[in-house]
C-alpha cells in the first residue's frame, strides 16, 4: 500500500518535472526568438501556465485525498473562487515581502509581480490543490509532527525548496560576474524552478528512504 | 566583587582582541608620514653653490636643464618580459613564443641600431603595485603606502611634492591623456587632458583609442613641454585574459606601433620615456610584491645621443622605479620634489657626446650629489616629524652622507684631483643613496606575513575563548577570580621576560609586539584550565553550541567578507540577511508550535508535552512584530549611500544636510518631518517609561528625562533650523545664529552629560510610598501588576530574596516597633534595569544625533523602534527559566550584530574613506578646531560609530528583555487548574511578576549570564573581524586590495574598539544599576529599623 503511494507520488512528481522541461522546449516551436533569459517574461507566465495545468489535472486523476464528502456544484463553486482568491492574495503577499527584501519599488514592478506568480505556483497551488482553501491545515502542515499523508510530507518538501533556492537565487545578484542571469529577478526564479523541481526529485526518494520511520498518526 | 572580575575578563578578552589588530595591523596596513613641504628653485637642498651659475639660464634650476621637452608614455602593467628584446642567437633552445614575448620590435631594433641613443631599464617597483599608489610615486619619487598619513582623506589629490607640481610651478604647459585617475591626482594641473574612464576593466580599448585620437596631433602642435600619455588597455587585457592570451598580442603590437610612431616625431631636444608603472602575475592580477608584479619595463630613447662613453650592458641594468623622478627632474631644469628617495640615474648626466672623462664623471657626481643632498634634507625633515626610521641607521646614514659631502666640496676646491677620487666620491654618494632608499623601504614597503598570521592567529584564538567561556560561563563551576588572575600573571610574565630579552639583547621595544607576547602568553594558562575544569568532562561536540540557521547565516556573512563585490553591496546584503533571519525566527517559532495555540495543531499531536511549548504569544503578535522589522528595515534601507558614485548606483537625496536644499516648502517639510521624528522619539521613550510606571518615580533621572529630554529636543530642533537656514538670515541676526550655532550643540551635549551623570548618580528609579497603619506588617515589593501563569512561573515565583527580606522585616519590625504597622510599597522594581539602559540610550542617541544631517534624525527613530520590535520578537522565543542559569541565545546575538551594521549603512556611512562625514567635526564648533586633532577625531568617529557604540551600550537589554516582557500577555491568563493548591498558599505574589528582579534573586546566575552576553557579542564582532583579516591577507594581491578590502577591514576594527568599549559601558552601567538597588535594599531595611 505504502509502496504504491510512494510510486504514484513519483509519477506525479514526474509529471511535474516534465512539464517544467516541456515549458522551456515548446513556446521556442512557436514563438520567434524565445529563450529563457531574453524573453524571460513569457517563459515566467508560460512555466506558470504549465504547472498550475499539471499540477490541476493530477488533483482531478489522483485525488490524493480523496476523503471529501460530494458536495453541491454552488459549494464547489465557491470553493473554486475562493481558491482563485487566495492565490492572488498570495501573489500580492509575496510581491509585498520582495519589495520588504529590497526588491524596487517602482521599476521592475511587472517582472517582480511575476516572480511573485512563480513563486506562487510552486508553493500556493500544490497547497490549494492537495488541502484547500483552508489556512488552518496549511499551518499545521508546516509545523513539527503536521503531516498526515506522504501528499503532505512532499507538499512540505517542495514548498520549503523552492523558497530556499529563490533565497539562494537572490545571492548571487552583487557578484561582478555580469552575467544576463545575474540581473533582478531571473536568478531569483530560476533558483525557485531549481529549488523546485529537485524538490520535486529528492521529495519521493526521500520519503521512500525514511519510510520506516515515517508514521502518520491519522491515516 | 564578582562583577568586578566579570567586567576584568571582558577588558582582558578585548585586550586580546586588540592586541591581535595591532599585530595584523602593524603587518598589513604600511604607513607613513606625508610631507607637505616643497623644493623651489631658489632654494638649494644644501650649502653649497649651485653648479653652472643657475640664475643666469633661463630654464636651469639646480642644474642646466639637458631636455626642454619629455614624452612619458606610461603603459600600464608593462611587465620587463614584455619589452625585453628576443634573442635569436641560441640554436639549441627551441623558440619559444607565448603571446606577450618580443611583440615590441620596434624597441630591440631601436636599441640594436641606436645604441647611444636609446636604452632598457627593468624598473623594481615597490609594493603595492596598484596603479594609484604607483603614480603617487612616479610622481613624488616616494613610497607611497597604504595609509598616507596626510591631511586629507577626502580626496586623493597628491599634497606632496611633486614632478607636475614642479613642471606647473616652472610654467611648462604638461598635456595629459589617458587613464582618469590623474584627474582625481592633480586635479586642475595640466594645461590640456583628455582623461577617459578607467573604471571598467573589461574595456580594453577606450582608453587607447582616446589617446590615439588625439597623441599625434597633440604633438604635432607643439603646445607641450611634457606630453603624458597613460594607455590602460595592456592591463585591463591582463586583468580580462591574462597575458597569455592572443588579445595580449595584439594590445603589445599596438603599443609597439606608438611607440614606433613616437619615436619618429620626437625631436632633438625631446625624451621619449617608455614605462610600465607595475607588471602582473600569471593571472594578471597586480597588487602585491611577487617578482612579476614588481619588475617594469623602462625605455629612453632621444635623437640626441643619451649614452656616448659607454657600450650598453649586456642584460638591462635593474633600477629602482623611483630613479626616473629626480633624473627627470634634473634633466628637465627642476628642483627634485622634496619627498623624492630615488637616486639619478647618473649616466644620463655625462653630458654630450664629446665631453671629456674627467667633466663627465665631474657632471654625474654634481647630479648626485644634489640628489643626496635633497635626500638628506628630507631624511632630517621627516625623522624630525615622526618616529618611523631608526634612529641608528639614520645616524650611520648621516655620517656617510656629510662624509660624501665633504669628500666632494674638497674636490670642488682642488680640481686639479685625479679622476679616481672623483668616482669614489661618487660611489660613496650612490651608497648613502641607496641605504636611505633601502631604510625607508624597509619601515614603510613591505608586507610583513609573520605579522599579520600571527595577528591572525591571535584573532583566532581570541574568538575560540570566547566561544569556550561563553559556553562555560553558565555552568556552574565557572572559577572567576582564578580564571581571571592566572591568565593576567601569565601575561605579565610574558611581559616581564620579553622585555628583559630585548633589554639583554639591546633592541628597542616595539608596544605592538609586547602587547601581542602579552595576549599569547596569557592565552595558554586559560585554555589549560578549561581543560582541566571543564572540557574533559564534556565532549567537544558542545563547543558547536549554534542552532543551524544561526551557523549557516553566519557562515553566509563571513564568506561575505571575502569577494570585493559583497563587500561594496554590503549595505544591501545585510537588511537581506536580517530580514531572511527574521523570517526564519518566525518560521521556527511557528515550526515549534510557539506561535499558534495547539488546538489548531492538534490533529496528529505525538504526545509532546503541551505544556512546555505553550505559546506566550499569539500568532499574529509575532507576526505583526516581524512584518514592522521588515518595514522598518527596508525604510531605513532607503538611507543609502554609495561607495562611490557610479551610473548604476545613486546615493539617498535625503542624506545631505538640509541647507543645501533649494525651495523652502520643501525644506520646511522636511525640517517639519524632522523635528517630527525627534518629538515621536521622545514621546516614545516617554510612553515606554510611563508604560513601566518608571516615569512616575521622584529620583533625579527620571526628572531629568521630564524635564531635561524635551529641552535637549527643543535644543536640536533650533539649532536644526539654524543650520538649515543659516544664509537665510537678516545680517542683523548673523553675529547671533553664529553664536547659537556653537552654543546649542555644546548645550545639548552638556545636558546629555549632566543626564548621564545623575543617572549613574542614582539609577535606582523607583516610587516607594511608605504609610502606616497598613493591617499587615507587610512590605510589598510591587514590580508589576499581573499575574504569573504558568507552572513554571509559580514554582520560582517567590524567590528567595523576597521571602528572607519578608522575614527579616518581620524579625526587627517586631522587635523594633511592636506596635507599628507598617507597609513599604515601591512600584517599578520589575523594570528598573531596563528603565537604566533606555534612559542611557536615549542620553547618548540624542548628541549622536546632532552630529548627522538633519534627515537621520528619521533613521534613528527606525533605529530605536526596529530595536524594539525586534527585542520583543526574541523574547517571545527566550523561555525565563527561574532561577537560572539565564542564557542569550546566539540568534539574538547575531540579529543584534546584524542589526548594527545595518544601522551604520542606513545612517549614509559606507566603509571607505571618501564617505566619511567630515562635517561632523565641525558641529560646535563651526570655526574649526585650531590645531588639535582628537576633538575632531572624536566626533568624526563618534559620527561613523554612532549605531556601532549605540547598539554595543544596549546590547544588556537583550538579557532584560524577556523578563520585561513577562508582564505581558500573562495577565489575562488564568491559572491553569492543577496549581490551585499552590495559588491558595501564596495568593499575594501571583499578582506580581517579579521580571527583572529575578535577575537580582540570583545574583550568581546574573553575573555569570551578563559574561556570557558580552563574550557571545564579542565573538560575533570578532569572528567578522577575523574574517576581515584573513581576506585581507589572502587577497593582498587582489586588484581591490587597497579599495575595498583594507578600508573595510579598518573600518571593522574600529568598529570593533567602538563596540567593544561600549558593551563594556553598557554592562558597567547595568551593574552600577545592580549595585544600587542592592543599597536601596539595605537602606530601605536600615529605615525600618528606626
Amino acid at each position: 500500500m505504502k509502496d504504491n503511494d510512494i510510486k504514484r507520488l513519483l509519477y506525479t512528481h514526474l509529471l511535474c518535472v516534465f512539464s517544467i522541461i516541456l515549458s522551456v522546449f515548446i513556446p521556442s516551436f512557436f514563438l520567434e526568438n524565445f529563450s529563457i533569459l531574453e524573453t524571460h517574461l513569457t517563459w515566467l507566465c508560460i512555466c506558470s501556465g504549465f504547472v498550475t495545468a499539471v499540477n490541476l489535472v493530477l488533483y482531478f486523476v489522483v485525488k490524493p485525498n480523496a476523503s471529501y464528502k460530494r458536495s453541491s456544484l454552488s459549494h464547489k463553486v465557491t470553493r473554486f473562487l475562493k481558491c482563485c482568491i487566495y492565490f492572488l492574495m498570495s501573489c500580492f503577499t509575496f510581491h509585498i515581502i520582495f519589495v520588504l527584501y529590497g526588491a524596487p519599488l517602482i521599476e521592475l514592478v511587472l517582472e517582480t509581480f511575476l516572480f511573485a506568480v512563480i513563486l506562487s505556483t510552486f508553493t500556493t497551488i500544490p497547497c490549494l490543490c492537495l488541502l484547500g482553501p483552508n489556512l488552518k491545515a496549511w499551518l499545521r502542515v508546516f509545523s513539527r509532527n503536521g503531516v498526515t499523508s506522504i501528499w503532505e510530507n512532499s507538499l512540505q518538501i517542495t514548498t520549503i525548496s523552492s523558497f530556499v533556492g529563490a533565497w539562494l537565487g537572490a545571492l548571487p545578484i552583487p557578484l561582478d560576474w555580469e552575467r544576463p542571469w545575474q540581473v533582478w529577478p531571473i536568478s531569483c526564479t530560476l533558483g525557485a524552478t531549481f529549488g523546485y523541481v529537485a524538490g520535486l526529485v529528492t521529495s519521493p526518494l526521500w520519503i521512500y528512504w525514511k519510510r520506516k520511520q515515517l508514521t502518520y498518526k491519522s491515516n | 566583587m564578582q562583577k568586578i572580575s566579570v567586567l576584568l575578563f571582558l577588558a582582558w578578552v578585548c585586550f586580546l582582541f586588540y592586541a591581535g589588530i595591532a599585530l595584523f595591523t602593524s603587518g598589513f596596513l604600511l604607513t607613513r608620514l606625508e610631507l607637505t613641504n616643497h623644493s623651489t628653485c631658489q632654494e638649494p637642498p644644501g650649502p653649497g653653490s649651485l653648479p653652472w651659475g643657475s640664475q643666469g639660464e633661463p630654464r636651469a634650476c639646480w642644474m642646466a636643464s639637458r631636455f626642454s621637452r619629455v614624452v612619458l608614455v606610461l603603459i600600464d602593467a608593462l611587465r620587463f618580459d614584455f619589452a625585453q628584446p628576443q634573442h635569436s642567437h641560441m640554436p639549441g633552445e627551441p623558440p619559444v613564443s607565448l603571446p606577450f614575448l618580443g611583440k615590441l620590435g620596434s624597441l630591440q631594433r631601436i636599441l640594436e641600431t641606436q645604441p647611444h641613443h636609446a636604452r632598457l631599464y627593468r624598473s623594481q617597483v615597490d609594493p603595492p603595485t596598484t596603479t594609484m599608489q604607483r603614480l603617487k610615486a612616479l610622481t613624488t619619487g616616494s613610497l607611497p603606502t597604504f595609509i598616507d598619513a596626510g591631511s586629507n582623506f577626502a580626496t586623493h589629490a597628491i599634497v606632496e611634492d611633486n614632478l607636475i607640481k614642479q613642471l606647473t610651478s616652472a610654467g611648462r604647459r604638461v598635456v595629459f591623456m589617458g587613464d582618469d585617475t590623474w584627474k582625481d591626482l592633480f586635479p586642475g594641473a595640466f594645461s590640456q587632458a583628455f582623461f577617459f574612464p578607467s573604471f571598467n576593466v573589461r574595456d580594453l580599448h577606450t582608453v587607447d583609442n582616446g589617446i590615439l585620437e588625439h597623441l599625434y596631433p597633440t604633438m604635432d602642435s607643439g603646445e607641450w613641454d611634457v606630453l603624458i600619455a597613460h594607455f590602460l588597455g595592456v592591463d585591463h587585457c591582463g586583468h580580462k585574459h591574462g597575458p597569455n592570451h592572443p588579445e595580449m598580442a595584439k594590445k603589445l603590437s599596438q603599443m609597439d606601433q606608438v611607440i614606433q610612431g613616437l619615436v619618429e616625431r620626437v625631436e632633438n631636444d625631446t625624451l621619449l620615456v617608455v614605462a610600465g608603472d607595475h607588471g602582473m602575475t600569471m593571472n594578471g592580477d597586480h597588487g602585491g610584491d611577487s617578482e612579476l608584479e614588481v619588475s617594469a619595463a623602462l625605455f629612453l630613447y632621444s635623437p640626441t645621443a643619451l649614452f656616448p662613453s659607454s657600450a650598453p650592458p649586456e642584460e638591462p641594468e635593474v633600477i629602482p622605479q623611483v630613479s626616473l623622478v629626480p633624473t627627470l627632474a634634473l634633466l628637465l631644469g627642476l628642483p627634485i620634489p622634496f619627498g623624492n628617495i630615488g637616486e639619478v640615474m647618473a649616466e644620463l648626466f655625462s653630458g654630450g657626446e664629446d665631453s671629456q672623462p674627467h667633466s663627465s664623471a665631474l657632471a654625474q657626481a654634481t647630479a648626485l650629489h644634489l640628489n643626496a643632498q635633497q635626500v638628506s634634507r628630507f631624511l632630517h625633515t621627516y625623522s624630525a616629524a615622526t618616529q618611523d626610521l631608526q634612529a641608528k641607521e639614520l645616524h650611520q646614514l648621516q655620517n656617510l652622507f656629510s662624509k660624501a659631502s665633504a669628500d666632494y666640496q674638497w674636490f670642488l676646491q682642488s680640481p686639479r684631483e685625479a679622476e679616481a677620487t672623483l668616482w669614489t666620491v661618487i660611489a660613496e654618494l650612490q651608497q648613502f643613496l641607496r641605504g636611505a632608499r633601502a631604510m625607508c623601504i624597509e619601515s614603510w614597503a613591505r608586507f610583513s606575513l609573520v605579522r599579520m598570521v600571527g595577528g591572525a592567529a591571535l584573532l583566532a584564538a581570541a574568538c575560540f575563548l570566547c566561544l569556550l567561556a561563553s559556553q562555560w560561563a553558565t555552568s556552574p563551576g565557572f572559577p572567576f577570580r582564578p580564571l581571571l588572575l592566572i591568565p593576567v600573571a601569565w601575561g605579565l610574565a610574558g611581559v616581564i621576560v620579553y622585555a628583559g630579552l630585548l633589554a639583554t639583547i639591546g633592541l628597542k621595544l616595539d608596544p605592538v609586539l609586547l602587547g601581542a607576547v602579552a595576549a599569547m602568553s596569557s592565552f595558554p594558562p586559560f585554555l589549560w584550565k578549561a581543560w582541566v575544569g571543564w572540557g574533559s568532562k564534556r565532549p567537544l561536540a558542545t563547543l558547536l553550541p549554534f542552532p543551524g540557521s544561526v551557523l549557516l547565516l553566519l557562515l553566509f556573512r563571513l564568506a561575505a567578507f571575502f569577494s570585493d563585490s559583497f563587500v561594496v553591496a554590503e549595505a544591501r546584503a545585510t537588511p537581506f540577511l536580517l530580514g531572511s533571519f527574521i523570517l526564519l525566527l518566525l518560521a521556527q517559532l511557528h515550526w515549534e508550535g510557539q506561535l499558534l495555540p495547539p488546538k489548531l495543531l492538534t490533529v496528529p499531536r505525538l504526545g509532546s508535552s503541551s505544556s512546555a511549548c505553550l505559546p506566550r504569544h499569539s500568532g499574529a503578535y509575532a507576526l505583526r512584530l516581524g512584518v514592522g522589522l521588515l518595514l522598518c528595515t527596508r525604510l531605513a534601507g532607503l538611507f543609502h549611500r554609495c561607495p562611490e558614485e557610479t551610473p548604476a548606483c545613486h546615493s539617498s537625496p535625503w542624506l545631505s544636510p538640509l541647507a543645501s536644499m533649494v525651495g523652502g516648502r520643501a525644506k520646511n517639510l522636511w525640517y517639519g518631518a524632522c523635528v517630527g521624528a525627534l518629538v515621536a522619539l521622545l514621546a516614545a521613550v516617554r510612553l515606554w517609561l510611563r508604560r513601566y510606571g518608571n516615569l512616575k518615580s521622584p529620583e533625579p533621572p527620571m526628572l531629568f528625562v521630564r524635564w531635561g529630554l524635551p529641552l535637549m529636543a527643543l535644543g536640536t530642533a533650533a539649532y536644526w533650523a539654524l543650520a538649515s537656514g543659516a544664509d537665510e538670515a537678516p545680517p542683523r541676526l548673523r553675529a547671533l545664529v553664529a553664536g547659537a550655532s556653537v552654543v546649542l550643540p555644546r548645550a545639548v551635549a552638556g545636558l546629555a552629560v549632566s543626564g548621564v551623570v545623575l543617572l549613574l548618580w542614582k539609577p535606582v528609579t523607583v516610587l516607594v510610598k511608605a504609610g502606616t497603619g497598613a493591617p499587615r506588617t507587610r512590605t510589598v515589593l510591587t514590580p508589576f501588576s499581573g499575574p504569573p501563569t504558568t507552572q513554571a512561573d509559580l514554582n520560582y515565583v517567590v524567590p528567595q530574596i523576597y521571602r528572607h527580606m519578608q522575614e527579616e522585616f518581620r524579625g526587627r519590625l517586631e522587635k523594633t516597633k511592636p506596635e507599628g504597622p507598617l507597609t513599604v510599597a515601591a512600584y517599578q522594581l520589575g523594570s528598573v534595569y531596563s528603565a537604566a539602559m533606555v534612559t542611557a540610550l536615549t542620553l547618548l542617541a540624542f548628541p549622536l544625533l546632532l552630529l548627522h544631517a538633519e534627515r537621520i534624525s528619521l533613521v534613528f527613530l527606525l533605529l530605536f523602534l526596529q530595536s524594539f520590535l525586534l527585542l520583543h520578537l526574541l523574547a517571545a522565543g527566550i523561555p525565563i527559566t527561574t532561577p537560572g542559569p539565564f542564557t542569550v541565545p546566539w540568534q539574538a546575538v547575531l540579529a543584534w550584530a546584524l542589526m548594527a551594521t545595518q544601522t551604520f549603512y542606513s545612517t549614509g556611512h559606507q566603509p571607505v574613506f571618501p564617505a566619511i562625514h567630515w562635517h561632523a567635526a565641525f558641529v560646535g564648533f563651526p570655526e574649526g578646531h585650531g590645531s588639535s586633532t582628537w576633538l575632531p577625531a572624536l566626533l568624526v568617529g563618534a559620527n561613523t560609530f554612532a549605531s556601532h557604540l549605540l547598539f554595543a551600550v544596549g546590547c544588556p537589554l537583550l538579557l532584560l528583555w524577556p523578563f520585561l516582557c513577562e508582564s505581558q500577555g500573562q495577565r489575562k491568563r488564568r491559572q491553569p487548574p492543577g496549581n490551585e493548591a499552590e495559588a491558595r498558599v501564596r495568593p499575594e505574589e501571583e499578582e506580581e511578576p517579579l521580571m527583572e528582579m529575578r535577575l537580582r534573586d540570583a545574583p550568581h546566575h546574573f553575573n555569570a549570564a551578563l559574561l556570557q552576553l558580552g563574550l557571545k557579542y564579542l565573538f560575533v564582532l570578532g569572528i567578522q573581524i577575523l574574517a576581515c583579516t584573513l581576506a585581507a591577507s589572502i587577497l593582498r594581491r587582489h586588484l581591490m586590495v587597497w579599495k575595498v578590502f583594507a578600508p573595510k577591514f579598518i573600518f571593522e576594527a574600529l568598529g570593533f574598539i567602538v563596540s567593544s568599549v561600549g558593551l563594556l559601558l553598557g554592562i558597567a552601567l547595568v551593574m552600577r544599576v545592580d549595585g544600587a538597588v542592592s543599597s536601596w535594599f539595605r537602606q530601605l531595611v536600615l529605615a525600618q529599623q528606626r
